[in-house]
């Protein structure tokens, strides 16, 4: 029995890792209404640029706002510069600049900060957040974090004004434009929030994993493997999502004997195939109803 | 009455094809305008080029300025709201989202609000369905969720595209009555679209009949409904 509580609680620590890119991915795709395979490189870089305010001698939380507000404006311009121009291209087009970015960051942080692994702050500590538990301070301080931006974000999204016109500009740009809505701009804020999102899931999960520019490559997949199994249209799923791909990850690898650590993703993402052939829209994600 | 909207030899085009061929018209203010012609005559073509979506020639004058070339977001927020063919709704948002948002170029909560209610004293149905997700439903509530959604950015020229489409006898009925009081007694200018001619010319004060990009001719509804040739060559009833 204590053992189950233990890998429970080892598995919320990684899940926490995975729901804070889960719910950058989720952001995004309300925004935009695509999935974007840069944001795991988007958050490298940011944290990279934290990194290096700190190496300058910035204070932590200074470097940790300064970091945000960066990236927030870094995800506007990506996006005026280069998904304005390919608006109206096809979904391959997209994937193909979102694939492009991604190598670019991964290589542009390579050639500026090379590919050392470096030790990243926390400012929760190291120390156990309780007595003998296995949650470390900065779990728990990460796991805070991610619930706090989730709950922000839901304000955002369903009570204020701009937070709908960006839900509108993402389900129907053509009928948000007749509303007057600058879909363009709401797109470009879109992208803004999720890099500036996604650069907090990289200050808080480099601590974790150390910063490297490969850091994310699999932390995205299985940031879009909660996103999925959760819902996307849900940002609370997907929270709830990368929590659960992280238990299970642990759980298959203490109980199946078989499993070991090797294959226990594998067994976590092949639990989530087969939620989503119950549930295709995922456990939270609302299916869209049309009538016609 | 004044000129509300005017367009001379307006030329529209997607991609390479043109579809108006040197169209002009103009929609008095305070009145009904419709629009009538085939399948295929650019009906739906000559309102998408008024609200800047497609690419067009030849000049558009909305209150005696200028406005071809310009984003359909500029346009709209001069007061030009557009029900598009197939309502655009946004299905995935509750109906009362949907109201909201069509306030979104305005400012001012209370009068949004009061707005709001506004709609759902025209449309009952809407208000027994704010908080269901647009897409559920029936075609009627959806056009009239349109036409509402239309009605909340407050204009001063409404542009309808088909709202009979596919909508039972009664509904249209219905929906074009409140249409017309929509017109008397808030002011509101209108350009109407319609497949169905005898029905929009008992609404119209003024009527146009197109043929492939053209006006074949123009005049008051109850003249061009009199007219046997024109009934019999255009109009099909």
């Amino acid at each position: 029995m204590e053992l189950l509580l233990h890998q429970i609680l080892a598995g919320l620590a990684t899940g926490g890792i995975y729901a804070c890119m889960a719910l950058a991915v989720v952001m995004i795709y309300q925004a935009i209404d695509h999935l974007n395979f840069a944001q795991g490189e988007m958050a490298m870089f940011s944290t990279f640029i934290a990194w290096q305010l700190i190496q300058w001698g910035v204070p932590y939380w200074l470097a940790f706002g300064a970091t945000i507000v960066i990236s927030f404006a870094a995800g506007i311009v990506i996006e005026r510069v280069v998904l304005k121009p390919i608006h109206d291209a096809p979904i391959l087009s997209h994937v193909v600049a979102f694939i492009a970015l991604l190598a670019i960051l991964n290589s542009a942080a390579g050639f500026i900060w090379d590919y050392t692994i470096k030790n990243f702050p926390s400012p929760f500590g190291a120390g156990p957040l309780m007595e003998g538990g296995l949650l470390s301070k900065h779990d728990g301080g990460m796991i805070f974090v991610t619930l706090l931006m989730l709950v922000l974000l839901y304000l955002f999204f369903r009570h204020t004004r701009i937070g709908l016109a960006m839900r509108a500009a993402a389900a129907n740009p053509e009928s948000a434009r007749l509303a007057g809505i600058r879909v363009g701009w709401m797109n470009a804020l879109g992208w803004g929030m999720a890099a500036a999102v996604g650069s907090v899931a990289g200050m808080l999960i480099a601590p974790v994993v150390f910063l490297e520019p490969n850091m994310m490559i699999s932390i995205l997949l299985y940031g879009f493997a909660g996103a999925v199994v959760g819902g996307l249209t849900s940002p609370g799923g997907a929270v709830l999502g990368g929590f659960m791909v992280g238990v299970m990850e642990n759980l298959a690898g203490t109980y199946i004997p078989v499993v070991g650590r090797e294959m226990k993703l594998s067994i976590a993402l092949f639990i989530i195939i087969a939620v989503l052939c119950v549930k295709p829209s995922g456990l939270f994600g609302r299916p869209v109803v049309t009538r016609v | 009455m004044t000129k509300l909207l005017e367009a001379r030899e307006l030329c529209a085009f997607y991609g390479a094809t043109q579809v108006l061929f040197g169209l002009s018209l103009a929609i008095e203010e305070g009145g009904i305008t419709t629009l009538l012609g085939a399948n295929g005559a650019g009906k739906t073509t000559t309102l998408r080029s008024l609200s800047g979506m497609c690419r067009t020639q030849g000049a558009i004058r909305f209150d005696d300025k200028p406005i071809n070339g310009r984003a359909t977001e500029d346009i709209v927020r001069l007061g030009i709201a557009h029900v598009p063919q197939g309502r655009g709704t946004f299905s995935r948002q509750t109906v009362e989202e949907n109201l909201q948002i069509g306030a979104m170029t305005r400012s001012g909560r209370a009068a949004i609000a009061a707005d709001v209610d506004r709609v759902y004293g025209y449309f009952p149905r809407l208000k027994e369905r704010r908080v269901q997700q647009a897409g559920t439903l029936s075609g009627g509530e959806q056009q009239m969720l349109a036409v509402g959604r239309a009605m909340m950015l407050r204009p001063r020229l409404m542009l309808l595209d088909e709202p009979s489409f596919g909508l039972a006898p009664l509904v249209v009925e219905e929906l074009f009555g409140i249409l017309r009081t929509l017109n008397r007694t808030e002011k509101v200018s209108m350009l109407l679209v319609e497949q169905n001619a005898a029905l929009a010319l008992d609404l119209a004060d003024h009527a146009y009949l197109i043929e492939t990009g053209r006006v074949v001719t123009d005049g008051p509804a109850r003249q061009l409904r009199d007219d046997e040739n024109i009934r019999r060559s255009y109009l099909g009833y």
